[in-house]
């Protein structure tokens, strides 16, 4: 994009405000505009939602492995909140999908963007550029109080005679329209909102980053973290604003009767239904996949650009290839723009558009094996130290690995046409998402922690976090693999029990008992997964007041500006404007007195 | 900055640019009409005749009055990328649409 | 706390920050409409034949908007070549004009809208169809007025342009009436393109009449403190409101000519 430059550029001399004025509660915590306050409401605000998106599928575990049978524990509480569709208990099919479409929705747009642009990006990017806040700081708060509003009317569909959405997190009309209950209608208006939210954040960090960095901090010496920030806005800014459109047809399909994603002729419950017909579904799955093919990236790249900053800190030497890991992650983030109909290879496309989806597709796995191979290669010859952060960030190389190969069949229309809709997709997208994004989000939050609070958390808890989130979340998405090569769909409230051995015994193709029981087994994985984030929870929060206190501003010995700052950092984040000398990972070099090199310490005269 | 003569200078230029943009624009929308409503052959000759009047004048207001022309290169490929992006959109959907096999 | 670059543009990019936001956000906002033109193409091209309805908009009229929009691009442009000039009065004038063009805009737009949603089809029990508009205060309980005609054929709807002229005053009893609809976004397809899209893109028009009311008014008190950063902010509300008239640029052929 923007080369880096080595003329030299005359910035003018800026005034700087030391730390900050006292402001009341009010401005300070909760309408404040400073990005490290905003940045910790989106942090808690998401890690609240990531939660609750588990407990719904911990719900909806318990449906698939025991179909009919209460809930245990929490099925009463479900039933006096939500009514009819919890009725004794039982998770209704109507329930499940909910759940399963609030799962998706909270997951993707509530608790994993918000966790990896809204927290991290908005309190570490300010703090690695040496920028004292955000460009447009009001913008910031607005975004947040957007994200905070859209959350809420999405919890608030729970609520309503009805029921939440119930048509997946990627809404296929005319299901999506013709469910004759509200729950699509707040969908639609939270997700408004959230994309709303998207966008202000994302041209907020671009801004940022472009023209907020500290003097000498060119272009090719920002942190990695910085670049997949800044191509992740990217791909907000650009493909969201498409599925905003849809997200209005749809509504208008359903306020006010139209019919842009209604086929003439569409019959509903058995009888033909009352619209001008003439749209086309094709159309919204067109709009939805040119987000979300992107989104998905939006939900990698911050997470790569976590690793990256622990991984190379941890290693004590420079990141291997840092050019071209920046060169692939431009490269891929244009290309995630043109194969999103690779998700719609089974809507009866043509061979032609097809084989473009399929080669784009194949192109783009280039650039994040580039990537992945770029991290494993800076662990050549590093002194590693291992620790809580370190074991995640280690962690979610192969994670991802896995996710992204088992991608590569997908890709290809001959072998999707087995895979597509069922587990295996479930499986794919998990690998990448959960021991992948949420891994690496775990990682930058050991890594950054005592940045925020002066503090460590407690190792011993975070190895324990650690090792038995590892254990239990290969447990859970492992067998995914096996059951959707046996043709086990996803999104069915009995958990394939219709299509099993088990109801028509005999009949050629259904599912084995092995392959239904599977489900019991990914169950008990599940909760045991929920189990290990005990320690994380409270760890984190008796580390805020309890934790060993850490020598110094920069425990882990790190090159990249945030932690040459005051800790935390006080309002206006440094206390005189940085200037920066060099490269991000100047790590091992002997000729110093320590073996990194910040990237504001003045060059000493003999080198250079 | 600028001393008051030039200031007033350019203030009188950009009366003048805005007037003959204006009257540009007028003019090229009143030959879309014309166009839109002559008893052409073809209707996709017609309809690709609005279409580059509107983007004349639709250059007009994005060069002159958004002054895209003078602007420096970060938004200029910001631009690209996004007209880009949207060709992509609008292309491979129509291109998709096209090539469905028909029952 | 002073954020770098609000007023002066930062060296090596050339620019000030709120002229790259304002770009970012119009970038988003060339996909966002980029998403409904491309909606439009694609259910055009794939709409059944004989279903999409032509010249059915008033095209003087729309002729008459795009005007009255372009002019107001030309008044926002001299109203920041006003305030590089340092002429206050200039700008408060040309302003105004802005303000003025886009109020009438909507008014313009607000009238078409009034005769869409009560010009109506009606499918009489026999088969027979008529369209016009409703004659509010003569219609009974009893029977429907319209100003309009009789057609044999529903594809004689479809063509907008040659019929006007031949309109006159139906009486027609409700019991005869199989269904009555108004020219509303559930009509047709293309309807609810046309609404949606003038809907968004009037939106978008109030908008801008909201942020120039701001600057004109209350807003303009920055110029006694700052009048640089006064003066970037009128360019970047230009900009936006230059952005809304290019959408209208091509959103009047497309929907009124074509
Ligand atoms: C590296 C190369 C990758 C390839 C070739 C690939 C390919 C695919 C394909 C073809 C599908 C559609 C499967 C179907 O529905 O039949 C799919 C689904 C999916 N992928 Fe990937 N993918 C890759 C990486 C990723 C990454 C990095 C992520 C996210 C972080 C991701 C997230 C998803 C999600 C969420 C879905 C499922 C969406 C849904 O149907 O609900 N993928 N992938
Ligand atoms: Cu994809």
């Amino acid at each position: 994009m923007v080369q880096a430059t080595t003329r030299s550029i005359e910035f003018p001399a800026r005034e700087f405000h030391g730390p900050a004025h006292a402001t009341g509660f009010w401005r300070t915590y909760v309408f404040s505009t400073d990005h490290k306050v905003i940045g910790i409401q989106y942090g808690l605000t998401a890690l609240c939602f990531l939660l609750l998106g588990f407990f719904l599928i911990l719900a909806m575990r318990w449906q698939i492995a025991h179909p009919g049978e209460p809930i245990p524990l929490v099925g009463w509480f479900l039933e006096k909140v939500l009514g009819s569709p919890a009725s004794r208990g039982i998770m209704s099919p109507d329930l499940y999908n909910m759940f399963g479409a609030m799962h998706g929705t909270i997951m993707v747009f509530l608790a994993i963007v918000p966790l990896a642009v809204g927290a991290f990006g908005n309190y570490l990017v300010p703090l690695m550029i040496g920028a004292n806040d955000m460009a447009f700081p009001r913008l910031n708060m607005i975004s947040y109080q957007l994200y905070f509003l859209g959350g809420v009317v999405m919890l608030a569909s729970f609520l309503i005679p009805g029921g939440a959405a119930q048509a997946g997190w990627t809404s296929y009309s005319p299901l999506a329209t013709v469910i004759p209950t509200d729950g699509q209608t707040f969908w639609l208006i939270g997700m408004v909102l959230l994309i709303t939210s998207s966008l202000l954040g994302s041209i907020n960090i671009i801004t940022t980053i472009v023209q907020l960095r500290a003097p000498g901090l060119t272009w090719m010496r920002l942190p990695f973290f910085v670049w997949a920030q800044l191509a992740a806005s990217f791909l907000l800014l650009l493909a969201f604003p498409p599925l905003e459109a849809a997200g209005i047809m749809q509504l208008m399909d359903k306020v006010a009767g139209t019919s842009f994603f209604l086929p003439t002729g569409l019959a509903v419950g058995g009888a033909t239904a009352q619209i001008s017909g003439g749209g086309s579904p094709l159309l919204w799955q067109h709009l939805f996949w040119f987000l979300a093919h992107p989104e998905v990236y939006v939900l990698i790249l911050p997470a790569m650009g976590i690793v990256a900053e622990v991984l190379a800190n941890n290693i004590r030497k420079p990141l291997w290839g840092y050019r071209t890991m920046v060169y692939a992650v431009l490269t891929l983030s244009f290309l995630s723009f043109i194969v999103w109909a690779h998700h719609m290879y089974l809507t009866g496309m043509g061979t032609r558009i097809s084989t473009f989806f399929q080669t784009t597709t194949i192109i783009i796995s280039i650039p994040s094996v580039i990537l992945l191979t770029c991290l494993l290669m800076s662990l050549w010859g590093g002194s590693i130290r291992i620790h809580t952060p370190m074991l995640f960030a280690l962690a979610f190389l192969p994670m991802f690995g896995i996710g992204g190969l088992t991608g590569l069949p997908l890709g290809f229309a001959a072998s999707d046409i087995q895979l597509h809709d069922t587990y295996y997709v479930i499986g794919h997208f998990h690998y990448v998402v959960a021991p992948g994004t949420i891994f690496a989000l775990f990682a930058g939050i050991y890594h950054w922690f005592p940045k925020l609070t002066g503090r460590r958390m407690n190792e011993f808890w975070g190895r324990v976090h650690f090792w038995c989130s590892f254990l239990f979340m290969n447990a859970v998405f492992l067998p995914m693999f096996a059951q959707g090569f046996a043709g086990m769909l996803r999104r069915m409230a009995d958990g394939g029990l219709s299509y099993s051995a088990r109801i028509s015994p005999g009949v050629e193709g259904t599912l084995s008992d092995f392959i239904l029981g599977l489900n019991n087994y990914i169950l008990w994985a599940a909760v045991g997964l929920g189990l290990a984030q005990l320690p994380f929870i409270i760890n984190l929060f008796w580390s805020i007041w309890r934790g060993e206190r850490v020598q110094g501003d920069n425990p882990w010995q790190a090159t990249t500006l945030e932690w040459q700052t005051p800790t935390p950092p006080p309002h206006g984040n440094f206390l005189r404007l940085p200037q920066v000398y060099r490269g991000p990972y100047e790590y091992g070099r002997l000729d110093e007195d320590g073996d990194y090199l910040p990237q504001d310490r003045p060059p000493v005269a003999h080198t250079r | 900055m600028n001393d008051t003569s030039s200031s007033v200078n350019s203030y009188r230029a950009a009366v003048c640019q805005g007037r003959s943009v204006l009257l540009i624009i007028a003019a090229v929308t009143l030959c879309m009409v014309g166009v839109a409503h002559a008893p052409l052959p073809d209707a996709g000759l017609r309809t690709a005749l609005v279409l580059v009047a509107a983007g004349v004048n639709a250059i007009l207001v994005a060069g002159r009055l958004m002054h895209v022309l003078q602007e420096r290169h970060v938004i200029f490929v910001l631009l690209a990328f996004t007209v880009l992006f949207f060709v992509a959109l609008m292309g491979l959907c129509l291109w998709a649409h096209g090539d469905t096999p028909k029952p | 706390m002073e954020i770098a670059y609000t007023v002066h543009a930062r060296p090596d990019t050339g620019v000030y920050n709120a002229k790259l936001g304002m770009w970012l956000f119009l970038a988003s906002e060339v996909m966002l409409f980029g998403g409904l033109f491309s909606a439009y193409v694609f259910l055009r091209v794939g709409a059944p034949p004989d279903t999409w309805p032509q010249g059915w908009l008033n095209v003087p009229l729309g002729t008459l908007n795009t005007l009255l929009l372009a002019a107001s691009a030309v008044t926002t442009f001299l109203a920041w070549a006003a305030c590089k000039a340092r002429r206050l009065d200039q700008f408060k004038l040309h302003t105004g004009l802005t303000l003025l063009l886009g109020c009438i805009f909507l008014g313009i737009k607000g009238y078409e809208y009034h005769d869409k949603w009560t010009h109506y089809e009606l499918r009489l029990k026999d088969g027979r169809i008529a369209e016009g508009h409703l004659v509010g205060p003569k219609s009974t309980a009893e029977a429907v007025v319209l100003k309009g005609r009789w057609v044999e054929d529903r594809r004689q709807l479809l063509d907008g342009r040659r019929s006007r002229g031949t309109w006159q005053e139906l009486t027609i009893p409700r019991a005869d009436i199989d269904r009555m609809q108004n020219y509303a976004p559930r009509h047709n397809t293309f309807l609810a393109i046309y609404y949606t899209m003038t809907g968004l893109h009037g939106l978008h028009v109030l908008g801008g009449v909201v942020v120039f009311a701001y600057l004109w008014g209350p807003g303009s008190r920055l110029w006694h403190v700052d009048p640089e950063h006064f003066t970037n902010r009128v360019e970047v509300a230009g900009l936006f409101w230059h952005f809304v008239d290019l959408v209208w640029i091509f959103l009047f052929p497309v929907l009124y000519l074509s």
